[in-house]
Formats: structure tokens, C-alpha cells, sequence
């Protein structure tokens, strides 16, 4: 499994031309506590760069993008009650959805690790 | 069954008074009541009022609308819910009491010539359907009130009808919609500067159009460049909100209309803030073509809490066919002339529609034109300047203590923006806002506008005192002092209000927002 970021702070683990979604942990610490969060429904097309879902904190209500195109197969319903998951565990059990991608070239734009974490250094 | 109070002594009560140690049986500290909800006061098996008796009445008219079982209201005499409610908006803070200063709300004195007017039977008592040669003396004050805002902002015409800002930005682009709809023109692009009210991308989306930001650049301003490079065939217009958001004068706006009028878009201005420039920059003259004026905001009505508010739209020539009915519009001769429905076929064939049913806020168009008719062109004038001087004043009575993202951007207009730079580790803007609690004000307006860290922006109007200015500043020093220095005590406050810190959070996820029993 691999894990890219992009510049709007969200993480995408793919296996294969499977993928999970999420918001980083320096996306979650600059968003605050979180109170509600909007998950895609399953299903839906999504294409790179697209509104996909919505966070909302005691600070403000995000738009998270999609990191790449393709479609959402099961989005965490975990979050309806528990939107706090995305605090606690932001690149674990605070995912926001499950998608298959369909241009895995698409990846090839996004940073690994170690340039998100030098990327953050510099905000 | 839910009696006052029923398990005696509240365990949080008592403890605020460490000095004395006196424990009320109430939990009232004297005139500061601990308010039961007005379903605790009132039980559902009690009552205040006799209902006569149902063993006499037929009631099989109700048929299977009959009710069951008994509805679950809290039963209270009169004088007990006039004491809930009077006592609840003793806690209430008003302007009536003190400093209101949150940014961007224009929180200023109204003045009691305005209301007196507003209550005169012949205003307060007309009704919309009243026949039209009785309410003379309200048409006229409508149509002489749009004559002044017509005159104060450079405009062609004025729909007077729009509710509040919001509901006026919606009117302003209904008209651009309808001007290229009338062209044929199918623009779907407004651009929205950061440093804008968060209300514009919100309705240019509700209106239809897509949204695109336009980014501001470091000194706070938008970054026209960025914006005229944008500009094309796909852009319906923009909406700047001047001075903006940052508290600064959009010095670029005419540059900025020239060019969106030379790609063929509109220039829709947020007004809200047009209580620092009242009576020195007329919007029409940078190229404006459409703008709300919060009349609630810069003349005098209470607002706050819902209401009410009035946002009439004055509109350039260009979009003054398209607005809606009622519509006032200059005339060839020069005067300003209100056109109804019954004439809207011949002399405004082109407007979009309504944007309410019938005249907008009567009370509010009262307190307007008494409030333009008795400070007249000085007093206006006197307004904005005492209003941008008092914002200057507090910028640069605090830049020392707070930060100030733009003090270096040359003077600030209406209100004053500081950041939470320079604050001790973990200690936030919303400590030293609730910090402020303690000190008896209403904090500032806080994390807005978003493009500061931490932001805090203060409008103090100029209906403040310099000694009244002096206290504030006072308060918000030493409170800046405290977050800087790291006093833990900040972080718990407010420690004085009849409630703690609550638990913000909590209340967003989880909700209560229906009492029940139990």
C-alpha cells in the first residue's frame, strides 16, 4: 500500500486500483475540533480536484477534494455519529471514503511522505 | 412533577462566591437570577389559566382531530412568563448597555429621535393594503428616503424592497442575470475576492452563477492584477466588498470596474461597510453598478439578534431597468419617481420580478430619512470620519500588544483587525474574546475574516466616547497581556458570567435543541 498527499492536505492510500481517502493530521490540527463531516455517497463519480466532501469544525466548514478521479464504492459511516474520529485518528479510523480509481497516472501529480512533510514545514 | 428546583441546592452555585461564603438557597446572587427553562418553572400538569369545563361542550365536531392526550406545554401564569422572559433579557448584552463592538455589524447608538419618529401612528399604523391615497405621507417618505440614497451613493435607481444584505446581494445579481439575459449574453462566472464578505460567494451560488476566488494580497487588498487577468467572455461580473473585510479601502475598485466593464461584466459592491465612507466616496463614481446599503447598520435601527434589517440596491444606469417592483428610478427631469406594479408595463417593462411582496421594512425607511434628515450632509460626513478616526484609534492604542496583520498597510477605515500572533503556546483568540466576558463587553467578531490567523476585528463606530474608547482599550490590553504572558486563568474564563465556558463542541455535535422531559 501507498500513501500520497496532496497541497490541499488530504491522503490517499492505493492498492492496487483501490483507494482510501482522508484528511491529514496537519489538516486536522489547523481545523480544530471537528463537529460534522459530509461524506461523498457511494457510488458517486468523482474527478480530480472535485468537492468531494465537506469537514466542519468549531472554526469553519472545509471542502475536502478528491485527490484523483474515479468512483466512491463505500464512504465511513462511522463519522455520522463520530466526527471526532477525524481528530483522534485522522489517517486511520477518520477516513472519509473508499474509491477505485480510474486514471492511475493521476497519482503521479502527488507528493509521498517525505515532500508532504517537508511541504507543511514551510506553511 | 418538575418543580422549581427540585433537588435543592445546585452544587455548581455558591462557589462563586469565595469571599463571603455565602450560599443562596436560590442559587440567585442577589439580582443575578439562576433562570430555571421555562418548562421547569411550569410543569405540563399545572396551569395558569381556568379553561372551563369540557363535560359541557360537544366535541365530536373535532372528529379524529381530537386530541388524546394532553399537549406538552409548561403551564404558567401571566406574570410568571413575563418575569421568565424579563429576566432572561437582563442577561441579554445590547447596545443599550455598552460597547458593542463587533466588526463588520456596525453596532452603533440609534438615536431616540429615530425611534420616536418610526412609533408615529401614521408610519407604525399604515397596512400594505391600505388604499394608496391614504398612505401618502409613507410613499413619500420612501420615495424621498431613495432620493437620498440615490444621491449618497452616485446611483441611477434604488430597489427598496430587499430585506437585508444577503437578500440584497440576491436582488444585485438577479439584475446583472437579467441584464445579460437581456443581451443574450450567457456569463456564468462571478469572481469573489478573500478579502470579501463570506455572505457574496454564497449568494452568487444561490443565485446560479459558479464561483471562482480572487486571491488578496499581503497588504490585505485584492490583488487586482489577479482579478483583470481573469476577466472573460465567461465572467458575469464581481463582487468586491469595500472597504473590505480587512478593514481597508479597496483602493484599485475604479481600476477594477473599468476593466470588468471593458470585458463586459458588472461590478456588484457589498455596502455593508458603506458607514465609513457615508458622505465622502459616492460608489457610482468608482464604477459600481450595483450595491446594498444595510440601512439597520449605517442608519440606525437596532439590529442584532435577528433582525430586523432593510438592504435596499441601488443600481447604475446600466442594471436600473432590470430591478424589481416596487422600483424608484430617477426621471429625465431629474427627480426620482417610485414605479408600482400598475405601471411597471409602461414605465419598467424590464424588471426581474419582486423580491417581496409588498413595500420592504416601513419601520426601518422612518428611522432612515429621520436619521439622514437630522445629521444632513456635515453630520453624515461627521459620521465616517469620527468612525474610521475611533478604528485608528484602537489599531494603534494595541498594535504593541497585538499584533496587527495590516498596520502597515496605511490607515485602517471602519474597524481594526488584529491577529493571535505573539499569543503564549496554546493560548487562542477565543480565550481572550471570552476573556472580554469577564471584563462586561460583547467580544469582537473572531476568526473572520478568514485570511488572518486568529483574527480579531473590532468596529467601535463613532458613537463612542474617547473615555468609553479609553476603557475598552484598556481591557483589551490587559488581556492581550495576559494571553502573551501565558495566565492559565484566561484559558477557564469567563470566570463572572452567570455561566462557565461552554462546551462548544459538544453543543456542534451533539446538539439539544428541543427540551424533554426527564
Amino acid at each position: 500500500m501507498t500513501r500520497y498527499f496532496t497541497k490541499d492536505h488530504e491522503w490517499i492510500a492505493v492498492e492496487g486500483s483501490e483507494a482510501t481517502v482522508g484528511i491529514t493530521d496537519y489538516a486536522q490540527s489547523q481545523l480544530g475540533d471537528i463537529t460534522f463531516v459530509e461524506v461523498p455517497g457511494e457510488g458517486s463519480e468523482v474527478s480530480m480536484g472535485d468537492s468531494a466532501s465537506v469537514v466542519d469544525s468549531v472554526k469553519a466548514a472545509s471542502d475536502v477534494y478528491a485527490p484523483v478521479s474515479g468512483k466512491v464504492t463505500v464512504s465511513n459511516a462511522a463519522l455520522e455519529d463520530q466526527p471526532e474520529l477525524v481528530n483522534t485518528d485522522p489517517e486511520g479510523d477518520g477516513w472519509l471514503w473508499k474509491m477505485t480509481l480510474s486514471d492511475p497516472a493521476e497519482l503521479d501529480g502527488l507528493m509521498d511522505e517525505a515532500s508532504y512533510q517537508a511541504f507543511i514545514a514551510e506553511l | 412533577m418538575n418543580a422549581i428546583n427540585p433537588t435543592g441546592w445546585r452544587p455548581s452555585m455558591g462557589e462563586n462566591e469565595p469571599e463571603t461564603g455565602i450560599r443562596t438557597f436560590t442559587g440567585n446572587r442577589a439580582l443575578q437570577l439562576e433562570e430555571a427553562l421555562l418548562f421547569e418553572l411550569g410543569a405540563a400538569d399545572r396551569s395558569g389559566v381556568d379553561f372551563p369545563d369540557t363535560a359541557d361542550i360537544d366535541l365530536s365536531a373535532l372528529g379524529p382531530m381530537a386530541r388524546a392526550e394532553r399537549p406538552n406545554l409548561p403551564g404558567l401564569s401571566e406574570p410568571e412568563t413575563v418575569r421568565h422572559y424579563t429576566r432572561l433579557s437582563r442577561q441579554n448584552y445590547a447596545i443599550d448597555l455598552g460597547l458593542f463592538p463587533l466588526g463588520s455589524c456596525t453596532m452603533k447608538h440609534n438615536p431616540r429621535l429615530d425611534e420616536k419618529v418610526a412609533r408615529m401612528p401614521g408610519f407604525a399604523d399604515v397596512h400594505p393594503l391600505q388604499p394608496v391615497h391614504t398612505v401618502q405621507g409613507a410613499l413619500s417618505v420612501m420615495n424621498e428616503l431613495a432620493h437620498w440614497l440615490i444621491e449618497l451613493t452616485g446611483m441611477h435607481g434604488v430597489a427598496m424592497t430587499p430585506k437585508a444584505g444577503a437578500h440584497g446581494e440576491l436582488c444585485g445579481l438577479l439584475c446583472i442575470r437579467a441584464a445579460l439575459e437581456a443581451k443574450g449574453d450567457p456569463r456564468d462566472v462571478i469572481l469573489v475576492p478573500e478579502s470579501a464578505h463570506g455572505t457574496n460567494p454564497a449568494t452568487a451560488a444561490f443565485a446560479g452563477f459558479r464561483v471562482e476566488n480572487i486571491p488578496a494580497t499581503p497588504e490585505g487588498r485584492v490583488d487586482s492584477a489577479a482579478l483583470i487577468a481573469r476577466l472573460g467572455p465567461d465572467v458575469a461580473g464581481v463582487m468586491i466588498t469595500n472597504p473590505n473585510t480587512c478593514g481597508l479601502f479597496e483602493r484599485d475598485l475604479k481600476i477594477i470596474a473599468d476593466a470588468v466593464h471593458a470585458a463586459g461584466g458588472y461590478v456588484y459592491c457589498d455596502g455593508a461597510n458603506f458607514n465609513a465612507i457615508v458622505g465622502r466616496v459616492r460608489p457610482g463614481d468608482l464604477g459600481v453598478d450595483a450595491m446594498h446599503i444595510n440601512l439597520h447598520k449605517t442608519f440606525s435601527t437596532p439590529h442584532g439578534g435577528g433582525g430586523p434589517g432593510s438592504g435596499p440596491v441601488v443600481l447604475s444606469e446600466a442594471l436600473s431597468p432590470f430591478g424589481p417592483l416596487p422600483f424608484t428610478a430617477r426621471q429625465a427631469d431629474g427627480s426620482v419617481k417610485l414605479i408600482e406594479e400598475e405601471q411597471a408595463h409602461e414605465e419598467h417593462p424590464q424588471a426581474f420580478g419582486r423580491m417581496c411582496a409588498f413595500h420592504g421594512q416601513m419601520g426601518m425607511y422612518t428611522r432612515a430619512l429621520a436619521y439622514i434628515l437630522s445629521h444632513g450632509a456635515d453630520g453624515l460626513r461627521q459620521v465616517s470620519g469620527d468612525a474610521v478616526l475611533n478604528a485608528n484609534y484602537i489599531l494603534r492604542s494595541l498594535d504593541d500588544v497585538l499584533d496587527a496583520p495590516f498596520g502597515a498597510s496605511g490607515h485602517c477605515m471602519h474597524e481594526a483587525l488584529f491577529s493571535d500572533d505573539g499569543f503564549a503556546e496554546g493560548f487562542s483568540t477565543n480565550d481572550l474574546a471570552k476573556g472580554l466576558i469577564d471584563e462586561g463587553y460583547h467580544p469582537m467578531t473572531v476568526y473572520f475574516p478568514l485570511v488572518v490567523h486568529g483574527a480579531m476585528l473590532v468596529e467601535p463606530t463613532e458613537t463612542e466616547s474617547k473615555a468609553g474608547i479609553d476603557q475598552f482599550v484598556g481591557a483589551m490590553r490587559s488581556l492581550a497581556e495576559r494571553a502573551r504572558a501565558g495566565d492559565e486563568m484566561l484559558k477557564s474564563a469567563p470566570h463572572l458570567a452567570p455561566r462557565r465556558r461552554l462546551d462548544e463542541t459538544l453543543a456542534a455535535r451533539k446538539p439539544k435543541l428541543v427540551w424533554k422531559e426527564g
